[in-house]
Parts: C-alpha cells; structure tokens; sequence
C-alpha cells in the first residue's frame, strides 16, 4: 500500500513540459491561467511562472458552487474569486492540485460560466486519483494514483510544496 | 442582562454556527468577522456576468414584513435571489388586536407550506426572537428588524462598509447621531462595534432622544455636535424616526437640524478622512446637509451594495448551520474537497 510523500517538483515539470506541448499543439494564444484553491492555487503559480505567461493568474474560489452544500454548509474560508480579466472568448488552463469525483471540476466550470463564456477550457492537474464520480477528464496530468479506500492525499504549501498520504482512522 | 431576547442562545448551533440572525448582541468577534469576510465574496461577485451563486437553490425564502419597509425588503429580495433561493414576499398588517394569535396561524401556514428560511420586520420589540421559538429547527430565521430591540443586518452592513473603508476597527472613533431612542440600528450597531473592537463608540442626541442607561452599552454620551464629533474616523447618521415619535420629544425638525444636522461646518470637526454614512433614507436638511450626503466622504451607497452583500452572507450562513444541525448524524465528510 502507498505511503509517505510524493515529490511534488518532479509532477510539476511533467506538468509544466506538457502544457507547453499542449499550448503549441492547439495553437492557443495568450491563455489565461486559473488556480483553484488553495492547492490549485499553488500549483497554477508555479506553473504561470514556468510558462512565463502574460496575462496575470486568475484564482477561483468554488465555495458557492459545491454541489454538498446540502451536507456540509458552508465553507466557513470563502475568499473572493479574482480574475484579472474577462473571460469572454479567452482561452482558460484550469488547474487543480488533484481530480479525483470531478465535482470540483464541475463547480469551477459552472463559476467560469458565470463570469462568461470561455473560448476553450483546457484541465490540468497534478494527480489523477480516478475514482470518478461524473464525466470529467484532465488533458494534461502528472501522475495517476490509486489510493486505498481509508487512505487520503493532502497537497500542502505553498512553500515547499508537499503531498502527503495520509491512513484514515 | 436579565431580558430573554438580549442574550439569544437560540441563534447558534451546539458547534456554535449560525442558525438564525436575531441580534448582534453576544455573538463572538469570530462570528462576526466570518459575516464580514463572506460578505466581502459576495461584494467581489458583482464582477460576473451571471451575478447569481447556486447556494440556495431548492430553499423558499419568505419575507414576514408586518412592518412596511420598500429598502429593507427589497435588498433582502434580491440577496435570496442572488443565492438562487426562490422567494415570496408578504406583508402583513399588523393592526389586528388579536395580534399573537394571527401571528401563529401565519407562522404555521407558512411552516407548511415548507420554507427553510423567515426573514421577519416588525414593530414589536423580541417579535423575530418569538418567531425562531416557534419554527427551530425547521425554519430558519433572519431579523429584519424588531420594534426598538434590533436590526442585525443593518449593523453588519454597517460594519462591512466600515472595514471597507478603514480596514480595520482597532483604534477607530465613531460617532452614532440622532434619534437614539427610537433606533434599533444604533442599538445594533454599538454591539457590534464593541465585538469588533472599535476603540471608541460615540453617541451624540439631545437628551429626549436618548434612551437611559445607554452607558452601560459602552457608549459615551454627547449632547453636543462639535465636541462629540472632535477627532471621529466614523459618523453614523441616524434617520429621524418621525414615524415612532410619538410626542413632543423635539420643538421642530429644524431646531433639530440646527443643533444636530450634519452639516459641512460640523463635519469639519471629524477627522479629515472621516466617512459618512446613513441607513436610508435620507431626510435631506433635516439629518444631514445635501453637500455633505453627496459628498465625498459619503458612502451612503456603497451602504446599499454592501447591505446585499452582508444579508446574502447571513442567509447562506444560517442555511449552512440549520442544515448542519440536520446532518450532523452523517459520517466522516474528510476530503471532500477533491
């Protein structure tokens, strides 16, 4: 069974080399990165700084768009989303620290909705934990990872940056 | 503090959530500021195209106004609305003599019809309190303002404009001015200001339209405009409550605006960058000089922007702890953050 720490900086790279590809590959122009935090957060400012990319990260706070709100109330952390620009017409690099339901995903998507609609939506992540729950796929990803089922993964940072498996009791 | 409807146990959860907003008065600084950081998200939300969050979807949100209020209702509206609740508004009379007992029948009504959430205004002080006694744990319940006793959104909308602007509470002077006596924003406003640590809270009337024992809120007492103003970072303007006056408490409304007005001269005694503000609406030359509420220290509108902000907050909060306590039973909810 996995445990201990993963190495964040060697995902990262994978991550980073791939978007590039993937930027050249769909001819995209000038996108518009956006965290989704916290650790999306984290992973979107290393990645901005690599790609060397013009238009200034976006962070996106999901907080009212989580569909257990129902069951968990809410986030008593919420900060406000900022995007620096529109999103009209933009092509967007979402990135999250880990997909794993994909109802994250499904949040971030319909809050970018509401600030507009997006000429394209790229995803990328830095581990893939399957076990999904809706029909989301990432484009780009750094590693996949089957946890057991008690087992969970937490990204800390954002300096360092440190993923830890953690046993559930 | 022997009065039942001032200490309020009744508005949090046993985890110590918001369940329902009746007052501000002894709720913990934490609590307060997470309404004022939510509230903040929900300011920054006017940025998008859709200015609509999912928070509230599925919930009926009923405004029990049996107090006439165009401004208060109507924010309150469109903040459900913006959290995608789907609303009834009603006003209800109150001139009814069998008042307690109209007031039941209507609670049970609406109880039936399943609401999740009451947002209750009425004249008679503890009304709101009354009323989350009746419907917890089904329904949740958001004051509006009761008789003198409280006007909690008020106060918190009050206090965001106030962060907004001045960052922080720590080391602020503020001044409340007018009709102390009838006013249940003053009342709620100076809880809050204590919670949150204002250094120096002000209240500035002629001795008519204070009520007794407003020291013991921790309020220093001023009947005199320019001393009381001396040094302020914050004057809060009351509105004349011509409506609850009930004698010949004041000799006119215009000796009123002589001694009490804010005007641009008394201002001139606050500190240089010290805000205006007033709940609304203005009595134009009787509260306050025109110059000075279209002035530039005025913030009278970033009031009305921020009142939807703070009352969206307090209505996903108190949905948040009322479903809480319902699913408090539910296991282990590590993680769901994937």
């Amino acid at each position: 069974m996995l445990s201990g720490t993963l190495s964040v900086e060697a995902l990262l790279e994978k991550i980073s080399a791939e978007t590039r590809a993937q930027i050249i590959q769909r001819d995209i122009e000038n996108p518009l990165m956006i965290g989704i935090r916290t650790g999306g957060a984290w992973i979107a400012e290393r990645l901005h700084q690599d790609l060397d990319l013009e238009t200034p990260l976006g962070v996106l706070d999901i907080s009212f768009y989580r569909d257990d709100f129902t069951q968990v109330g809410l986030n008593p952390k919420v900060q406000p989303s900022q995007l620096p620009c529109p999103v009209e017409g933009r092509h967007i690099l979402l990135v999250d620290d880990v997909v794993m339901t994909g109802r994250t995903i499904r949040a971030a998507l319909n809050e970018l909705f509401d600030y507009g609609r997006p000429a394209s939506v790229m995803l990328i992540t830095l581990l893939d934990l399957q076990r999904r729950e809706l029909p989301i796929q990432a484009d780009v990803v750094g590693g996949t990872l089957a946890l057991g089922p008690d087992q969970s993964i937490k990204l800390s940072g954002p300096d360092p940056l440190t993923l830890t498996i953690r046993q559930r009791d | 503090m022997s009065d039942p409807i001032n200490r309020c146990p009744i508005q949090l959860t046993e985890n110590g959530q918001l369940r329902h907003f009746l007052t501000t008065e002894g709720l913990p600084r934490e609590l307060l500021t997470e309404i004022l950081d939510t509230a903040d998200s929900f300011v920054d939300m006017s940025a998008q195209q859709v200015k609509k969050v999912p928070l509230l979807r599925g919930k009926t949100v009923v405004n029990l106004f049996f107090e006439a209020s165009t401004r208060t209702l109507s924010t309150f509206e469109l903040a459900a609305k913006r959290l995608s609740a789907d609303v009834l508004n009603l006003n209800i009379s109150t001139s009814s003599t069998k008042k307690g007992e109209t007031l039941k029948d209507t609670l049970m009504t609406m109880r039936a019809m399943h609401s999740d959430m009451f947002v209750v205004r009425h004249s008679d002080s503890g009304a709101a309190h009354f009323i989350a006694e009746q419907v917890t744990p089904d329904v949740a319940v958001i004051n509006a303002g009761d008789g003198r006793h409280a006007h909690p959104t008020q106060a918190m909308l009050d206090m965001l404009t106030i962060r907004r602007h001045k960052g922080q509470f720590e080391g602020l002077k503020v001044a409340i001015v007018g009709d102390i006596l009838h006013s249940r924003v003053a009342r709620s406003q100076i809880h809050a200001l204590r919670i949150l640590g204002a250094e120096e809270i002000r209240v500035i009337a002629p001795q008519t339209l204070l009520p007794r024992h407003i020291e013991s809120l921790g309020a220093k007492v001023y009947t005199d405009m320019n001393s009381g103003l001396r040094d302020v970072d914050v004057v809060m303007m009351l509105r004349l409550q011509k409506e609850r006056m009930d004698s010949a408490l004041l000799p006119s409304e215009s000796e009123f605006y002589k001694l009490y007005g804010l005007t641009r001269d008394k201002l001139a005694f606050a500190k240089p960058d010290a805000i205006v503000m007033h709940p609304g609406p203005i009595n134009r030359g009787v509260e306050i000089e025109s110059a000075v509420a279209d002035g530039e220290r005025s913030v009278i509108l970033d009031q009305v922007t921020n009142g939807i902000a703070v009352r969206m907050a307090v209505m996903s909060m108190a949905m948040s702890g009322q479903l809480a306590e319902k699913n408090r039973a539910q296991p282990d909810i590590d993680n769901l953050n994937l």
